[in-house]
């Protein structure tokens, strides 16, 4: 069996919960695995780091170099390059860093790529069997991966649960010799915080969340009245952001923003992950969408089978007679 | 400029609902309605932008086959200069190292100060862009939002990272971008700009034209192979309210207040 290793996303001294995800992923290729964390960055936030991983990795692997200060994907390639071995597994979290890492350090290491695995169902013949979801989740694939000379492997943050920390520690050494002097054409200059809308969906109990279902930008008034009715707010999933229907402000998901509801009524919306991943705190959620098998069914508490443009009206008319305001 | 985008035509998720088939180790393809996958219209839609404000070409490049060309026409019809298909029986099956093997060699043929692809196809593989990159020994940058042609054969950029915050930064040319939706407004094309670019040539390559060798690529070099298609097995699932719609909202409604989701 290959050794494998975990990149370990962190910030500001904090491990990313996907540490111990990984973990857990590698004991699955391989229960017999000894893992290896690979940690990079500066300054002393490094050592709490590689401190907190300790408990899930036999050995971590520190890589101290100011030029990490920031983790520039093609900084951390390079060094990646620099200290791993041919003929590993090297795992990486899918997510906007990975993303920006995973393909291009594959290549540098020869290695075979396979992104975004949901499941690992074992090794067979130097194979990995894996799952993955395809057209947005709407169908799942088993995947083949050849590991014969390494692969890069990318795993879905929240897909697998976290390997449970031992209270056996590993040991930290020091590899930050074997990088040397980096220099990258991609400069990272700093970092935008996207803009707080006029009306904070992170601070709602209801939600009325509507999807590309909603089809057009005059029909969003529906949903609003839907919202308005039950004393909730509006959001959405991000091709109503792409098409400019709504500010990026009211956008739920991996990019958008992560709520907290006690209700969420996703209407038109097919549950793709990363519109799942922004909606935390187990909320009762009401899933309306005319396509029986749509993804979003499976998560939902409640699902409808019906059209969002004429169901949501009759749901509005329904809580307005029950206020007392009479029907339109 | 001369710029590159790297274009794949795939099932229309917005327009399909994908089912297995029969069999059960496939996607049922019949009927499917196809169109260019979202985030390479809009780095086509960036392309063109780009190439209006400071002058250039937009080439339009995709791997596939005979019915690929029809995305091709239909981002000429945009605006982009050149459709170039690449097409070979050595090529189907490739894996994502495969296509970027070949379109390494398709860029090499040409002089390209910049090159696009979308962050992702419908099998969200997100993995061509930065491949094509690292063989080219490029700088790359994934889910790019926004686009500033700088001095010095520089761009700034941004990146969408967690919570829609922007990552910025600045990158060499030549370099090889991956385009995330929403970067801009894609134009519309009707079926009279269609029309306009139906009898255009379009050129395409093979294995011998790129000198690609052709063990290098396709099913057989492929590392990654899909088996089959499956529904995993459900979870517990959602309760689904049937009946008339009045009895389904009636429930609904009583559901909903009773999680205090009712004023
Ligand atoms: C890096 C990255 C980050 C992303 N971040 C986010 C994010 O933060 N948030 C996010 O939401 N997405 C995000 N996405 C996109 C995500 O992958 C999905 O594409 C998106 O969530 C799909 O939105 P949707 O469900 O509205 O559209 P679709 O998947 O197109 O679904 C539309 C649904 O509406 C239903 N429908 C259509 N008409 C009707 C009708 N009349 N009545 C009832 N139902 C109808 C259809 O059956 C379908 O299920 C991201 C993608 C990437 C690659």
């Amino acid at each position: 069996m290959p050794r494998i290793f975990a990149y370990i996303a962190h910030k500001g001294g904090v491990a990313d919960d996907s540490a111990a995800e990984l973990a857990a992923v590698a004991k699955k290729i391989d229960a017999a695995a000894t893992l290896t964390a690979v940690v990079m960055g500066w300054g002393a936030e490094l050592d709490s780091v590689c401190n907190a991983v300790r408990g899930s990795y036999a050995e971590v692997w520190k890589i101290a170099n100011e030029s990490l200060v920031y983790p520039n994907a093609e900084l951390v390639r390079k060094a990646l390059v620099k200290v791993l071995p041919a003929g590993g597994v090297v795992l990486v979290t899918h997510e906007h860093f990975g993303i920006d890492l995973a393909p291009g350090l594959s290549i540098k290491l020869k290695a075979a790529f396979v992104s975004d695995v949901l499941e690992i169902e074992g090794v067979e013949d130097a194979q990995l069997k894996v799952v993955r979801q395809e057209f947005g989740g709407q169908v799942s694939a088993h995947v083949r991966c050849d590991i014969s000379s390494g692969a890069v492997v990318t795993i879905r943050p929240g897909a697998f649960k976290p390997l449970e920390s031992t209270p056996v520690s590993g040991s930290v050494n020091d590899k930050s010799a074997d990088v040397g002097v980096l220099t990258a054409s991609r400069r990272y200059l700093q970092t935008m915080v996207a803009e707080s809308g006029d009306v904070d969906i992170t601070k709602h109990n209801v939600l009325v969340s509507i999807g590309r279902g909603i089809q057009e930008k005059d029909n969003v008034a529906i949903a609003q009245e839907l919202a308005d009715a039950m004393g909730g707010a509006l959001s959405c999933s991000r091709p109503v952001v792409d098409a400019k229907w709504l500010d990026k402000s009211r956008q739920v998901g991996s990019s958008g923003k992560t709520v907290k509801p006690k209700v969420y009524l996703a209407c038109g919306i097919s549950g793709a992950f990363q519109h799942l991943v922004g909606i935390k705190g187990n909320p009762f959620i009401v899933a309306i969408n005319k396509n029986p098998k749509a993804p979003i069914f499976q998560v939902a508490d409640v699902g409808i089978v019906d059209d969002l443009l004429e169901f949501l009206p009759e749901l509005t008319n329904k809580i307005r007679e029950m206020h007392g305001v009479s029907a339109k | 400029m001369e710029i590159l985008v790297c274009a794949r035509r795939v099932p229309d998720t917005s327009e399909n609902e994908i089912t297995l088939n029969s069999a059960g180790n496939d996607i049922e393809r019949d009927e499917l309605v196809y169109s260019v996958n979202e985030p390479d219209n809009y780095a086509v839609e960036e392309a063109l932008q780009i190439a209006a404000r400071i002058g250039g070409n937009v080439t339009v490049v995709t791997v596939g086959g005979e019915d690929d060309e029809e995305i091709l026409r239909r981002e000429m019809a945009m605006g982009a200069n050149h459709g170039v298909l690449i097409t070979d029986e050595a090529f189907s099956g490739s894996d994502g190292l495969g296509i970027a093997t070949i379109l390494k060699a398709f860029v090499e043929k040409g002089n390209y100060d910049l090159i696009l692809t979308g962050v992702q196809a419908e099998d969200g593989g997100a993995q061509v862009g930065g491949m094509l990159a690292a063989m080219l020994d490029y700088p790359f940058a994934s889910l790019v939002n926004s686009i500033e042609v700088l001095e010095g054969r520089k761009l700034k950029i941004s990146r969408e990272i967690a919570g829609g915050d922007k990552e910025m930064n600045e990158i060499d040319l030549p370099c090889v971008l991956s385009i995330q939706t929403g970067i801009n407004e894609p134009r519309y094309v009707g079926m009279r700009g269609i029309r306009a670019v139906a009898s255009v040539p379009i050129p395409t390559y093979g294995a011998s034209e790129l000198a690609v060798d052709p063990r290098s690529v396709g099913g057989a070099a492929a590392r990654v192979k899909r088996v089959d298609y499956f529904l995993p097995a459900l979870g517990k699932g959602a309760e689904m309210l049937e009946g008339s719609r009045e009895e389904v909202i009636d429930r609904l409604v009583g559901l909903v207040a009773a999680k205090g989701g009712l004023k």
